[in-house]
């Protein structure tokens, strides 16, 4: 088993063949992480650098562990605690990283493009981890395995994606692998948080909650950043919540059970009501665990661990 | 790069003329005596250096109307002689430099040092001054001083003027000196912080976009500003289909309107940023394939008068770095001619004087320039060059003190291997 990209940098044209490698070998691990002792071997001797521009708590964590469960080496490099602060450029501090012998880089930078640029610095396999408001591969293929699981099969699958599309990598990454994958997808937002031409990428856009509940088999349901509201984007939580809050109340009205997901971290009242967030209905916690194994399955992959016997 | 002093006669030799003035093309041999035009037509002399010009062409030099030669401030991306040479290499015997300086050109004194110092360089540097002081769109500069130090026209390029009184109140006031004003047509809200042309592109990148409409409305007010108050008005690297348009209508009620359009507007679409190359990154940014047709057709239909590069000199660091991050702009001057051809003459079957029109004459009439370069007696500024030569532009034909060209790699159609000006001689 082999994919046919040598770094995950997206999904935009990644092959429908190697999603579907990633999400059964992330079943495989999710085998290994319900054994008493998690750890296998497959990467032991490998050195992977976590180098996180920004911010990030889940991906971060999520990714650490899928290596130590791997038994690669790893390192951790976040931007507020290195020299970046002293004026280093970007080309600068990731050569000194590559200089260090490193054999894959699993990055999170604030600017669209920037694994990319990675690729023509360092020689190591790049991971995308998230780049601003483009990609960020590894969420939406942890979210289709968790869609996998739940359904079992993906074709035909009807999700519906809440909140800020704009803004949102976690949305054009799911879009790209969902509609790559058969899936059928549906964008539900305030109009000025949904980007123009998006229904050039083969989605549809309804503004109306109630109809893609209604419509759908799963909602996605992304976090609203409240500083948002500051540039006009949206006018206040209230009438966010009205418009687009999922709430039990709101589920109540349809028969069907509706499978709920959230990538995290939750705003818990404003896009998704606690009670939502908590019930049987929500996948959210399986996404965690699905993050682990889907992030050991893309490591195992790209960095041609041999399987386990 | 080699640039010598013109020797007491020389006789380009066998070539053919295009006179862009009065629209014809001819063979002829043209004489040069103590860098003047003596003799055009059939000559014979031994006394001359000849310069074999078979399957050249020989017109005016070219005119930019648009560069950024960074002097005074940032003489590490160019300075007023090192733009010289890259308009050299490019056949530009004449360029308007743009006043974002730092300081910029905003008063008389500032207008006279580039004047003076232009004086020094190898072509002819004409300064545009801006129209408000420091740039910032608030009070009117002292525009009738700068006119007398030489300013060719008042901008504040790189900086829209927002308030629509204060551009009104430069077109009057620009308009009574009889120069034209120049607006850097965005409308800076609706840009936002776009860094991309807005349409699916952007969205796939997840780069924010910038809209058609932010260089159309300000396009539309300052046509219909221009109209209002008589003023010339001309508009800078179009980059829109809208623009287009707007212009086309306006040319009809009023005649005081030019327009340009840049090389790599007309080169490239949006597509071309899916690499996230920071060397496309420019204001206004790389339009569609839609737009970049309807620029086309608008220098077909004369809706467009002028090509200008927006040279625009970025040292390494400035666009070696993430798209957000790295600088607008791009350099033009060397790849100019090559790019234009190759996309006017050869894709789009356009005649070569149009073409040529756009970067001689009718540029040199936006800003009032002596236009008839093949009158006798007149001091020579021309360029030769071979029309059908294809070949790859690379680092090694960049002149410039930058090298943030998209064009690196790409191959073009028409090389320039002469400029003719200032009784000096650049062979390229």
């Amino acid at each position: 088993m082999s994919l046919t990209h040598r770094h995950l940098l997206g999904l935009e044209g990644y092959p429908a063949e190697d999603i579907q490698t990633i999400i059964e070998t992330a079943f495989t691990f999710r085998e290994v992480l319900d054994r008493p002792i998690k750890k296998v071997p497959s990467l032991q001797g490998q050195t992977i650098v976590n180098l996180f521009f920004e911010n990030s708590t889940r991906t971060r964590i999520s990714f650490e562990l899928a290596q130590k469960r791997l038994s690669a080496d790893t390192i951790n490099f976040s931007a507020s605690t290195s020299s970046l602060k002293k004026g280093e450029s970007f080309k600068d501090t990731v050569q000194n990283i590559e200089a260090m012998k490193i054999d894959a880089c699993v990055m999170r930078h604030p600017t669209p493009g920037a694994p990319l640029r990675l690729t023509e610095y360092v020689d190591a396999v790049v991971i995308n981890a998230g780049d601003g408001t483009h990609e960020h591969p590894t969420q939406a293929i942890l979210d289709m395995t968790s869609l996998q699981e739940k359904f079992g099969y993906l074709k035909g699958l009807k999700v519906g994606i809440i909140g800020d599309i704009s803004h949102s990598r976690v949305a054009l990454s799911n879009i790209h692998g969902l509609i790559t994958m058969g899936a059928e997808v549906t964008l539900c937002g305030p109009a000025t948080l949904i980007p123009p031409h998006i229904e050039e990428l083969g989605v549809a856009v309804n503004h109306n909650i109630d109809e893609v509940i209604a419509w759908a088999d799963a909602l996605n349901v992304l976090r609203i950043q409240m500083e948002r509201m500051g540039v006009s984007l949206f006018p206040s939580i209230r009438e966010y919540r009205s418009l687009f809050g999922i709430t039990t109340e709101r589920l109540a009205e349809h028969k069907k059970e509706v499978v709920i997901m959230h990538p995290g971290p939750m705003n818990r009242g404003v896009e998704i009501e606690s009670a939502v967030a908590d019930s049987d209905q929500a996948i959210i916690l399986d996404q965690v665990l699905n993050g682990v194994a889907s992030r050991m399955a893309i490591l195992f992959l790209l960095l041609g661990g041999k399987a386990e016997s | 790069m080699n640039v010598k002093k013109l020797s007491k006669q020389t006789l380009l030799k066998g070539g053919t003329l295009l006179d862009p003035v009065n629209e014809k093309e001819y063979k002829s041999d043209v004489l040069l005596v103590h860098g003047k035009i003596a003799n055009i037509g059939k000559v014979n002399t031994k006394d001359a250096d000849v310069i074999d010009c078979k399957g050249m062409v020989i017109t005016h030099g070219f005119c930019d109307l648009h560069v950024h030669f960074r002097e005074p401030g940032r003489e590490d991306k160019e300075t007023l002689q090192t733009g010289s040479q890259a308009a050299l290499a490019g056949g530009f015997t004449r360029v308007c430099t743009m006043p974002n300086t730092d300081p910029p050109i905003d008063s008389p004194e500032s207008v006279r040092f580039i004047a003076e110092k232009g004086a020094e360089c190898p072509i002819y540097i004409h300064p545009i001054g801006a129209a408000t002081k420091g740039q910032m769109g608030k009070e009117l500069t002292e525009m009738g001083g700068m006119a007398k130090e030489g300013a060719a026209a008042f901008s504040d390029d790189g900086i829209p003027i927002m308030d629509g009184g204060v551009m009104r109140r430069v077109l009057e006031y620009g308009g009574m000196l009889d120069k034209s004003v120049i607006n850097h047509a965005e409308d800076v809200c609706l840009r936002s912080d776009g860094v991309m042309n807005e349409g699916k592109m952007s969205t796939k990148l997840g780069l924010t976009g910038n809209p058609v409409e932010a260089e159309g409305v300000m396009v539309h007010r300052d046509l219909e500003l221009a109209k209002l108050t008589g003023a010339k008005i001309h508009v800078p690297h179009m980059s829109t289909k809208q623009s287009v348009d707007l212009v086309a209508e306006m040319k009809k009620e009023h005649e005081n309107v030019s327009a340009e359009v840049a090389p790599h507007h007309l080169f490239f679409t949006d597509e071309d940023l899916g690499t996230f190359d920071t060397h496309l990154k420019v204001a206004p940014p790389i339009r569609s394939k839609m737009d970049k047709k309807a620029l086309v057709e608008g220098l077909k239909n004369g809706t467009i008068d002028c090509i200008a590069t927006d040279h625009a000199p970025h040292t390494i660091e400035d666009k070696e770095t993430t798209f957000d991050m790295a600088a607008f702009g791009m350099i033009g001057l060397e790849s100019c001619l090559g790019a234009v051809l190759k996309v006017l003459v050869q894709e789009e079957k356009m005649n070569l004087l149009p073409v040529i029109q756009a970067l001689t004459v009718n540029p040199r009439k936006v800003m009032g320039f002596e236009t008839d370069l093949f009158a006798e007696g007149q001091l020579a500024e021309l360029v030769i060059f071979n029309p059908n030569e294809r070949w790859e532009f690379t680092k090694a034909d960049i002149q410039s003190k930058s090298v943030n060209s998209p064009f690196v790699g790409k191959s073009l159609k028409g090389k320039v291997k002469y400029t003719i000006v200032k009784g000096n001689i650049a062979s390229i």
